[in-house]
């Protein structure tokens, strides 16, 4: 049995996944990038040949995704994260055409074809206004864990509307709702509302299609899938597996390549 | 004697002034805003009544402005930044025509008539990337504190660029540059050219003409100015010491001896 992973390295995390040759999930992980890449891309791809007990020589071709991921020494090649994010989102969700990705520092908006091939996208790189970071500010600013931002916001009955545009004063401005006596479910609600309607912009721009899939680590977030729903008036598909989906798509380019060079050459 | 008060509550710090009949300065004061606005105001004016030995009822008028005005419940009047930091550069420097106000989270291009006045004014307060969070957000990815930033940049050789495209994308060009053996002095005065590069075209854009006034607590430092200096290609009044930083808080209090003066006009010729 031969074995393709694609190890996905983001702004915040590094995450890696191995398919077998039926295209099936066999084993995942995940680790905090950090200042050390290349070392939290080895400690992924380590981490899940011994989760999924597969020998290193028994994967033939790794993939590398993501912001570093030039900095997968091991990988055989390298595709964009939009291409295994589109790619991904595709093989768990077949009928998907657009795609939404929320990591730590960027949003993206992806319109994928019917076999999972990138027909447009656009994300902000300019401003990290709408990304996963505007939710680590709130959390650094209300002293709440990431994880359980989503959970307090679905409490919130009576949101704010948070004004600022930029990451960098939102944190400011949750601390003046709190000073002015708002409940901090409200607070939040407002904070996941904000980032819903920023996305929905852009998932505007690129055309919107349906169906819809909410990727990466802020689709674990429940309260971000409610308030997109909210946004766009429809359903999203989220998978178990969101945070995996580039390096889903990664090791799914890698097994191509390991199909296509077991066939005989045409030419021959 | 009647003194008047100009409290300007700042997103990051509120500063107090105290001005007596002859418009000298009693005492000034600074608190961090935090986010109990009211209370840094009545803080910040203790503090200046406590250094002047004055009472609380000895200040006759107060003015409040910045963007916690509203906050003051003390003030008699709440007057516009920009119209107190304008009333405050021409007192400093009567040839202001061109202010630049760079403050915690907005900056400010302000153009202003012969007559001192607000002709017109340019304001950034939607992005970090313009204002003083950037230089603050710079200095804590490199473990320094806001009031090093002063001292930090001024050992600088020379300055490395950084894009200063968004505040939180500037971490990890810190980070990267760090790695690569940037020395942080080198790295924080690239924010800064960076910083001051986004206040020109603020500026330009008020169609800026001499004399220019630097308004803020970051410009108090001198290698600051020499940058924004290099960049405008021209000469630029500057407050001396952490005055800078209370230019607006004077204006608001030189704008109450007006009111006060205005008052006792009206009071003379009604009886």
């Amino acid at each position: 049995m031969a074995y393709a992973a694609g190890v996905d390295v983001g702004s915040t995390q590094t995450k890696a996944v191995i398919v077998d040759e039926g295209r099936r999930i066999v084993a995942r992980a995940l680790t905090m990038t950090g200042a050390n890449v290349i070392r939290a891309a080895e400690e992924a791809f380590g981490t899940a040949l011994r989760s999924g007990d597969v020998r290193e020589e028994e994967v033939e071709y790794v993939v590398g995704t993501g912001y570093g991921r030039y900095k997968v020494t091991f990988g055989n090649t390298q595709v964009t994260e939009i291409s295994c994010h589109g790619r991904g989102a595709v093989h768990m969700f077949p009928a998907t055409r657009t795609v939404v990705d929320m990591g730590g520092q960027d949003t993206k908006a992806i319109r994928v074809s019917a076999v999972g091939e990138i027909v447009d996208f656009c994300m902000n790189d300019k401003c990290a206004a709408g990304t996963g970071r505007f939710l680590g500010a709130a959390s650094s600013a209300l002293d709440i864990p990431l994880d359980e931002l989503g959970p307090t916001a679905l409490r919130g009955e009576r949101p704010v509307k948070i004004s600022t545009t930029c990451t960098v004063f939102a944190e400011s401005e949750v601390l003046s709702w709190l000073g002015k006596g708002k409940k901090i479910e409200d607070i939040l609600l407002g904070v996941h509302q904000s980032i819903a309607g920023r996305s929905t912009a852009l998932l505007r721009r690129v055309g919107l299609e349906e169906e819809i899939t909410f990727t990466g680590g802020v689709a674990k977030n429940v309260a971000m899938i409610e308030t997109l729903q909210e946004s766009l008036n429809l359903r999203v598909n989220v998978s178990e597996d969101s945070h995996y989906m580039g390096a889903l798509g990664a090791a799914l380019f890698a097994l191509d390549h390991i199909l296509a060079a077991r066939q005989p050459a045409k030419t021959a | 004697m009647t003194y008047t008060a100009g409290i300007d509550v700042g997103s990051t710090y509120t500063k107090a002034v105290v001005l007596d009949h002859d418009l000298r300065m009693v005492g000034r004061a600074l608190r961090p805003t935090g986010f109990k606005l009211a209370q840094a105001a009545e803080e910040a004016l203790c503090a200046v009544l406590g250094e002047a030995g004055l009472a609380r009822d000895a200040v006759r008028y107060t003015v409040a402005t910045g963007y916690g005005r509203h906050q003051v419940t003390t003030s008699d009047a709440q007057v516009t930044d920009l119209t107190a930091a304008a009333r405050g550069a021409t007192h400093l420097f009567p040839g202001t025509r061109t202010i630049l106000d760079v403050g915690g989270q907005t900056m400010k291009a302000t153009r202003l008539d012969e007559g001192a006045k607000v002709k017109s004014f340019r304001l950034n307060d939607k992005c970090a990337a313009g204002t003083g969070a950037f230089l603050e957000k710079t200095a804590r990815y490199m473990g320094f504190t806001t009031e090093e930033i002063g001292p930090l940049v001024s050992t600088s050789k020379e300055a490395i660029a950084i894009s200063g495209v968004c505040a939180v994308f500037a971490e990890s060009e810190v980070i990267n540059h760090l790695s690569q053996g940037v020395a942080p002095a080198d790295i924080m005065l690239g924010a800064v050219v960076s910083l001051v590069g986004r206040s020109v075209q603020l500026l330009k854009r008020v169609g800026m003409e001499p004399e220019f006034t630097l308004v803020g607590g970051i410009l108090r430092f001198e290698r600051m100015v020499a940058v924004v200096r290099s960049q405008l290609q021209a000469e630029v009044n500057v407050a001396p010491g952490d005055l800078v930083q209370f230019t607006a808080a004077l204006g608001a209090a030189l704008l109450g001896q007006r009111r006060l003066r205005q008052l006792a006009a009206a009071t003379a010729t009604s009886t």
